[in-house]
């Protein structure tokens, strides 16, 4: 595999509900270590578009495909469930909005983390404790906060801590759904510079929906607008941002409020 | 035999169906099969699905022990052996090794089981995964997919919180190697009892509608850790009634200032025991 082959290949996705709502003919490229940021007012399709692809809804028309740690192609949606679910819990991170979603309640945080190191198979506590412990350092969490649950914790915390459980075992793919919603502007500064430097290190690629044009300049390299389902803007996220094109897009982002 | 009743109470289309679910049963270890559960004349949790297969696979020639918490003079135990030798009109013993068929909830008799014996479960809660994964659809798939990361992160949890795998019943076992079972509320200490069992066991849920099995010689593995393996509960002292050290002990306060008297749950081991010490 070299620098140029995109590890993700998206063509022509389209997912309507009832003729409906949904994305429409949505493509695009994603290669290794790049962010790639979809922006849009609520309803545009971001959430569905994200779903699509990581597995999660099975589109109406198009393919995803995913370049494996083997250098193959494979198509998302064509491939075999158990093959799938390996890929959710290897190669793949899926931070949602509602640390609800994405984290188990009712055990303490080592074990959430631990929890994809034991799908894949580690069976030593120790070693599993012992990465818990480092990840939970990794993403600023006392250690000491290993065994409560994350009902205790704060809502940054309970947001790092989904990232911690998504990066343990090295994922290549992390989709994030709107992974600052909900958070006041303190925590969010300290969570996006998280996870800038964790995509940096990790050297991952990443598909971030957000309806923050701050986060979206700060975090994607690449932007992807949405409306009604269609993507009619894409570009470097500094090109779009400073020179939109399309009347939505200049809308969008005069419409953000000056700090 | 009284009359008005079929053959050990059901009748025999249900005991067919039954009987299919059984074999199905037998040919995937470990594996819940469905099916159609039969109002029993007795309150779900009280073992209506054990029941439901000792009425399928008891005949006429059948020697029947029953036992709840080990024991075979509780409430449960003598009114399902009543049951069955007023509809079945067979033989009823209190001895492990007499019986053919026993029917358990609870316990693993002390002494070893033999082949041609059949032990009956009563199970209330089937699914190993219920307390991780509450959808009944993800944990089919679960199943389907051998995905049973999250059975570690419950052990996972106990040695986070106890410091040792605290989980002392119902204790998930791993099945030839394949599908993760729920060995019903026996304590641990009878897990590896289960492990290439000589015996048929045979797993009922009725309020559930499941019927498991694990065919003789299977094997049964508990689930651990690399550094934290699986063990047994262990006493200090033996049975103060017959002196066993090696068999499950119940703790009995005797009076109102807390005096404990550790004894066999296992009344039938018990008493053999003493007659054969006296």
């Amino acid at each position: 595999m070299t620098y140029s082959d995109p590890i993700l290949t998206v063509q022509a996705i389209s997912k309507r509900f009832m003729g409906r709502g949904g994305c429409v003919d949505v493509g695009f490229d994603l290669w290794p270590g790049e962010v790639l940021g979809i922006v849009g007012e609520s309803g545009s399709g971001k959430t569905t578009l994200l779903n699509c692809l990581s597995g999660r809804t099975t589109p109406d028309e198009g393919v995803v495909l995913y370049r494996g740690r083997d250098g193959e192609m494979a198509d998302l949606h064509a491939m075999s469930e158990p093959r799938r679910r390996l890929l959710m819990r290897t190669d793949w991170g899926i931070v949602h909005q509602n640390p609800r979603d994405g984290l188990r309640f009712g055990v303490s945080a080592g074990a959430n983390i631990g929890e994809r190191l034991m799908a894949v198979g580690a069976r030593h506590y120790g070693a599993i404790r012992g990465t818990a412990a480092d990840w939970l350092g990794r993403v600023e969490i006392d250690g000491l906060r290993i065994d409560d649950r994350p009902s205790t914790f704060s809502g940054g915390m309970q947001q790092r801590l989904q990232i911690a459980r998504n990066l343990v075992n090295g994922p290549r793919l992390v989709f994030m759904d709107e992974p600052t919603g909900g958070l006041d502007v303190s925590v969010q500064a300290r969570l996006l510079d998280l996870l800038r430097r964790l995509v940096r290190e990790m050297h991952l690629a990443c598909v971030i929906v957000t309806h923050d044009l701050g986060v979206a300049r700060l975090l994607a390299h690449r932007l992807m607008v949405m409306k009604e389902g269609r993507v009619i803007e894409s570009g470097l996220t500094d090109q779009v941002l400073d020179d939109p094109h399309h009347p939505y897009t200049q809308l969008l982002v005069s419409s953000v409020l000056p700090a | 035999m009284p009359e008005g009743y079929n053959f050990a109470y059901l009748d025999e289309q249900t005991k067919r169906m039954i009987r299919r679910a059984l074999l199905k049963a037998v040919a995937i270890p470990g594996y819940q099969v469905p099916f159609a559960s039969r109002e029993m004349p007795l309150p779900y949790g009280w073992g209506t699905g054990g029941i439901q297969v000792t009425a399928s696979v008891i005949g006429p020639g059948d020697i029947l022990k029953v036992i709840d918490q080990g024991s075979d003079d509780t409430t449960n135990a003598v009114s399902i052996r009543r049951f069955f030798s007023k509809t079945a009109g067979v033989a009823t013993t209190e001895r492990t090794i007499d019986a053919t068929i026993i029917q358990t909830r609870h316990r693993i008799p002390e002494h070893p089981l033999h082949e041609g014996q059949i032990l009956v479960y009563q199970v209330p809660i089937p699914e190993p995964l219920r307390w991780m994964e509450p959808r009944e659809t993800e944990t089919r798939k679960m199943h389907a997919l051998a995905d049973y990361g999250v059975m570690h992160v419950k052990l996972y949890e106990d040695i986070a919180r106890f410091g040792c795998i605290a989980t002392s019943y119902n204790y998930p076992v791993l099945v030839h190697h394949r599908y993760v079972m729920a060995p019903s509320p026996i304590p641990k200490f009878d897990n590896p009892k289960m492990d290439r069992m000589p015996a048929l066991q045979l797993f009922g849920a009725g309020r559930e509608k499941r019927i498991y099995a694990v065919p003789p010689y299977t094997s049964v593995k508990s689930l651990d850790f690399e550094d934290y393996p699986f063990e047994i509960q262990r006493w200090d002292q033996p049975c103060a009634l017959c002196g066993a050290a090696d068999t499950y002990l119940d703790e009995v306060i005797t009076d109102d200032v807390g005096t404990r008297l550790y004894v066999c749950s296992d009344s039938d081991a018990c008493q053999e025991r003493q007659k054969g010490a006296a």
